[in-house]
């Protein structure tokens, strides 16, 4: 029985250490060449499209927008992990995951700028549009885990949400529910150890908040979520175990979030120290993962540019491509309410076509 | 034709739809192997499995997520609020959630779920069980509420919000649930949900009601058509969201006369709505303002006072008598 499916709390997985040395090489999980460098693309082509879309924000061409960077390591060794039929429900900030699971950029900018088009997810894409109520994708996720139970399909439902979270009732709710139903789900926190100003210490008593997952009945892992592969091997071993009808798991991958909570006014020099910021930088998952590439000789920097090249072309294109898309109307705001129109919505889209109505 | 209580017919509906539909759900706290508190899911679970009709844990927020995720992947569940003054928990997961699922994915996903729960005053529940909070349901955009006043309209009005394509609130006043019976035919039939029923002709007044109201609307009616000679006409809405105005509007451009009666709080309900609406698109065929009978505007008070709290036939033959004489 490998250590995820015990439920006892369970010692921090690390599998690459800060300088990108294997330090737990019983659990390194057996990827290819091809899907290590797949890792890496994406990570940097992830911070290069967050550093833009920061910029982008501040240009005011973007609207809402949660920063990533740092957080690469967990957002991109899970989705990597899943399968294209497990349904992600990210929250606000897990946009690099719904993108990465199919979601086009374009689209997301379109979340950001708070047009509808954004969350007119394509189909046999399974995503959901990125949850701003803390809490409400958990409670959700049971219900689409138990969509695929009923079934008998061998897909899993994986869904993010950060500290803060993890004291909210639906989260609970959600936890319970998947504990005991035995639903395939992943509940995937990451900690990044602010609750926008609350540090973890202060939000709850328990030691970890892979803990909370005994209350459900359910295995919590707490894993290193600046190592790539320590985050891809826990969230593996528990979509297997969700496939193989085992029930769901608890994940915290443990991180840190380099720039502000979001790019509307937070400042985190008024919560978080300098040195807590350059203790964390160190750890960064691209800077180790990359050593690990380079010493087994399958990273260098001309692959390092052709990304950084790809990221910034792609985030042109996008930009491009939302720019392009017509802008939301009333008339058409008022049709996405119903399957059928009520006729005092009918006469509502009237007036509003009319300019002169009232 | 079977003489059916309300409960049986909604029963019915449920059994039909289940039968029907494979991917009609059932769940709820209770409504599994014990068949509901109120016997209204009573026997599916045997016929149907309990991977259809099934128990949840106690918590409204969990069921109603639970019922949203389950919409996005082409189910349409019936999710049972035990009482409806635990809504509260779910007001999220319905207004935040559900609703929002059409326009937030751009018509890509909907959720076509059904919240049936029973609610209504004068049954002596505990608190927090009787409360009338359609208004803050019906204010909400991208659901309908339904709240159906017999037992052919339960069935009719339940098997249409299950075959909805979005989602539905659907109530049930306990104090109608077995206290009377009406034919109801053993087959599925549906009455389109934003229909109202005029359930009781008259030339004189309109009273616009639902719910067990529309049961005190036509004892008073009755009362004052033999004691005074005035007909009222008495319109049940059925759905509550959204309206049937044009209804309303026909029957007070005939009469001229309207009161609003509900049992729910005064201010900022379904009743004044419809005040609204008559007044948009009736006021030059009115002859007196139009008024609301309901209760006060304070908290519902179980068990003690709600007798005399609730609307009694009187306090609406008192509101005919303002209007007719104002």
């Amino acid at each position: 029985m490998s250590a995820v499916l015990e439920s006892r709390p369970l010692p921090f997985l690390q599998i690459l250490n800060a300088q990108g040395e294997v330090v737990n090489s019983d659990r390194l999980p057996k990827l290819s060449d091809e899907k290590l460098r797949d890792i890496m693309h994406k990570m940097v082509f992830t911070r290069i499209w967050d550093d833009r879309a920061v910029k982008l924000t501040r240009q005011g061409r973007l609207g809402f927008y949660a920063p990533v960077a740092g957080q690469e390591g967990s957002m991109i060794g899970s989705e990597t992990a899943t399968d294209r039929q497990d349904f992600i429900l990210p929250s606000y900030r897990d946009v690099p995951q719904a993108v990465w699971h199919g979601w086009p950029l374009y689209q997301a900018f379109h979340y950001s700028r708070g047009h509808q088009h954004g969350g007119a997810i394509p189909e046999g894409v399974n995503v959901l549009i990125p949850q701003i109520i803390i809490g409400a994708q958990i409670v959700q996720a049971s219900g689409i885990a138990m969509a695929f139970k009923l079934r008998k399909e061998r897909r899993a439902a994986v869904t993010y949400i950060g500290d803060g979270g993890t004291s909210q009732g639906d989260f609970y709710e959600g936890l319970n529910f998947a504990g005991a139903y035995r639903l395939p789900a992943v509940f995937i926190v990451q900690n990044n150890q602010f609750a926008i100003s609350m540090p973890v210490s202060q939000q709850t008593a328990a030691a970890r908040l892979a803990d909370k997952a005994a209350a459900a009945g359910m295995p919590g892992v707490q894993v290193d979520g600046m190592d790539v592969l320590a985050v891809y091997a826990a969230t593996s071993e528990a979509l297997e175990r969700a496939r193989a009808g085992d029930g769901p798991t608890l994940i915290e991958t443990v991180t840190f979030r380099f720039g502000p909570h979001t790019m509307s006014g937070d400042d985190p020099t008024r919560y978080r120290t300098k040195d807590l910021e350059t203790e964390w930088k160190a750890k960064d998952p691209l800077v180790r993962f990359r050593a690990y590439l380079e010493k087994k000789g399958l990273w260098n920097q001309s692959d390092e540019e052709a990304v950084i090249e790809e990221a910034r072309t792609a985030v042109t294109d996008a930009l491009a491509k939302a720019d392009a898309t017509p802008a939301m109307s009333v008339e058409g705001l008022i049709d996405s309410m119903f399957a059928q129109l009520p006729a005092k919505l009918a006469a509502q889209r009237a007036e509003y076509a009319d300019k002169e109505g009232c | 034709m079977a003489q059916l209580t309300m409960i049986q017919a909604i029963t019915q509906a449920l059994d039909l739809e289940l039968g029907r539909d494979p991917s009609v759900l059932l769940f709820g706290e209770d409504v599994g192997h014990s068949g509901g508190v109120f016997r209204a899911t009573d026997g599916l679970q045997a016929k149907y499995g309990q991977e259809r009709v099934f128990d949840t844990p106690l918590a409204e927020s969990g069921i109603c997520g639970l019922a949203t995720g389950l919409a996005i992947e082409g189910f349409r569940p019936i999710a049972e609020i035990q009482f409806f003054g635990f809504v509260f928990e779910a007001m999220d997961e319905i207004i935040g959630q559900a609703a929002r699922m059409r326009f937030r994915s751009g018509g890509r996903f909907h959720c076509p779920v059904v919240y049936r729960s029973p609610f209504g005053g004068g049954v002596k529940t505990p608190e927090l069980h009787a409360d009338s909070l359609e208004g803050l349901l019906a204010q909400s955009p991208g659901l309908k509420v339904v709240i159906p006043s017999n037992p052919y309209d339960a069935k009719g009005l339940l098997i249409s919000a299950i075959r909805d394509d979005d989602p539905v609130v659907f109530l049930e006043h306990m104090k109608l649930y077995r206290s009377l019976r009406q034919e109801v035919p053993e087959e599925a039939y549906t009455i389109p949900l934003g229909q109202a029923n005029v359930v009781r002709e008259g030339r004189d007044v309109t009273i616009v009601t639902y719910g067990a109201m529309v049961h005190t609307a036509i004892k008073a009616a009755d009362q004052w058509s033999k004691n005074k000679g005035v007909e009222a006409e008495v319109i049940d809405l059925r759905t509550v969201s959204p309206l049937d105005v044009e209804t309303v509007v026909a029957s007070v451009k005939k009469t001229h006369r309207a009161v609003v009666l509900q049992e729910a709080q005064r201010s900022a309900g379904v009743a004044a709505e419809v005040v609204a609406q008559i007044t948009e698109h009736a006021i030059y065929h009115l002859e007196g303002p139009v008024i609301r009978i309901s209760p006060p505007d304070t908290v519902y008070p179980f068990a003690q006072l709600e007798e005399d709290w609730l609307p009694s036939a009187e306090r609406v033959g008192a509101g005919l008598d303002r209007v007719l004489t104002l």
